[in-house]
């Protein structure tokens, strides 16, 4: 049983890392073979025919050989280089945030197809979307669900009784909501107000057609990204830091522009 | 890697042990490296032995621009023969190296030594940005040159700077994106060929 010494799949750019004089090692996330670690030869010289098609936030199809250690990328074509992305300060660092997300939260070679479409869609959909905040939130829950850490926002998770619309907590080391009986006690938690508990659950039930369709203040988009924020930093027990950078971002474009 | 030193080749051990943590030099090489030295004369160990000492004692970063130098401020920052109303943006003192190498450029530098790369974590406060907004408040300088990497994090460092900058009402430019002398065109990428396209000029 001998497996082909080349292969091809679509992939998006996720990681880059120097290696040697010339040399990458990139992370790609692909349809079928999940996250995938290759080396790419010579991609940091002007003249390589391949850098422009490897480019991190970029869909491509890679063709690779299989190496000793790493699979070696021999070709490539792009299929979607994201220029709207590209050309854009904040749309570029959140697309840089969801990928750090993926490559946080996925381990090498474990398939995850949806995972995949979600990214695209995602990256595809980002420099059309209005509340680009929301699309952000919209990404985080669904990529919870499909690394199965989907949290638990209709009912109590403590007394499993349905949640009354009233200011409820969520609480990431359980996963999901407590109501308002059984928060005291409990580990630290996100009171939550009636409103960004609608919007989350109206986020994890829905497509993406949906984020361009609700609007929402700046109070409210602040209040779930600080909770989304805290149940991912308490998930990877670290601190995701592209999110340092948009934070930076947001004070000091307010500030310029102002 | 654990291998058992031969008590008498210590010294040759110790310095197999020095070069191999140099970048792109294994085990190996810095076995054959160490050897050379070994039977080249001994004049020749001096004089690498000396040019390695006075790299560390005698370079400085430049106060003004912070390229490598000896004397500080740099000669370029010192010259009289520079423009001084323009300020040239790269990510690495090499880049000025290669910049210096085409003679056409005659205004000062500015070395941020780093791109922002939020995933990496390194951000607006980890390179020399700070540095660089200071230079630029007395008024003296008209146009500000970004030469960052044409990839995502210098595009995003060079949009990152734009943002700062343009509000001080300076003139802010970017090295034009295209095609690389002596390549091909059908092996261009889309981002490069678009912005080439875009970027055209009468002939």
């Amino acid at each position: 049983m001998s497996k082909p010494r080349t292969y091809q799949t679509e992939a998006i750019i996720i990681k880059k890392t120097k290696l040697g004089e010339a040399d990458r090692i990139l992370t790609l996330f692909t349809p079928h073979l999940g996250k995938i670690q290759a080396k790419a030869r010579g991609v940091r010289r002007p003249k390589s025919k391949l850098a422009g098609h490897l480019e991190l936030l970029t869909h491509s199809l890679v063709s690779l050989a299989r190496g000793r250690n790493l699979d070696v990328i021999i070709g490539s074509q792009t299929i979607n280089s994201f220029l709207a992305l590209k050309n854009d300060l904040w749309l570029t660092s959140c697309a840089l945030y969801i990928t750090e997300l993926v490559n946080q939260f996925t381990a090498d070679n474990v398939e995850n197809y949806p995972l995949f479409q979600l990214l695209l869609e995602t990256l595809e959909q980002l420099s059309q979307m209005g509340n680009k905040e929301l699309a952000l939130r919209y990404f985080e829950l669904h990529l919870l669900d499909q690394v199965g850490y989907r949290p638990q926002l209709r009912q109590c998770v403590s007394c499993q009784q349905p949640l009354e619309p009233v200011v409820n907590c969520f609480c990431p080391s359980t996963g999901g909501m407590l109501c308002p009986n059984c928060s005291p006690g409990q580990p630290p938690s996100y009171p939550l107000s009636v409103n960004a508990q609608k919007v989350l659950r109206l986020l994890q039930n829905s497509d993406f057609s949906m984020v361009s369709r609700l609007k929402i203040d700046a109070q409210l988009s602040k209040e779930l990204e600080r909770v989304m924020g805290g149940y991912l930093k308490y998930l990877l027990e670290r601190e995701v830091k592209s999110a340092a950078w948009l934070d930076t971002l947001k004070e000091q474009i307010k500030l310029n522009t102002t | 890697m654990e291998q058992n030193p031969i008590p008498a080749a210590q010294a040759i051990n110790r310095l197999i042990e020095e070069l191999s943590k140099l970048p792109g030099i294994g085990p190996k090489s810095a076995q054959r490296l160490a050897f050379h030295l070994l039977r080249a004369p001994e004049e020749q160990s001096k004089l690498l032995a000396e040019a390695i000492l006075s790299l560390k004692q005698k370079i400085t970063l430049c106060s003004i621009c912070f390229n490598v130098t000896e004397s500080d401020p740099c000669p370029i920052c010192r010259s009289d023969q520079r423009d001084r109303s323009q300020i040239c943006i790269v990510e690495q003192p090499q880049d000025i190296l290669a910049l210096e190498h085409t003679g056409i450029y005659r205004g000062l530098y500015h070395v941020l030594h780093g791109a922002i790369s939020p995933t990496e974590g390194v951000g607006s406060e980890d390179i020399r940005i700070r540095e660089l907004l200071r230079r630029l408040e007395d008024g003296s300088v008209k146009e500000v040159i970004l030469a960052t990497n044409p990839n995502l994090e210098g595009e995003q460092t060079a949009m990152y700077l734009s943002r700062l900058i343009s509000p001080l009402g300076i003139k802010v430019t970017r090295l034009a994106r295209g095609l690389p002398f002596g390549t091909e065109l059908e092996y261009a990428d889309d981002i490069t060929l678009t912005r080439a396209i875009e970027g055209r000029q009468e002939f």
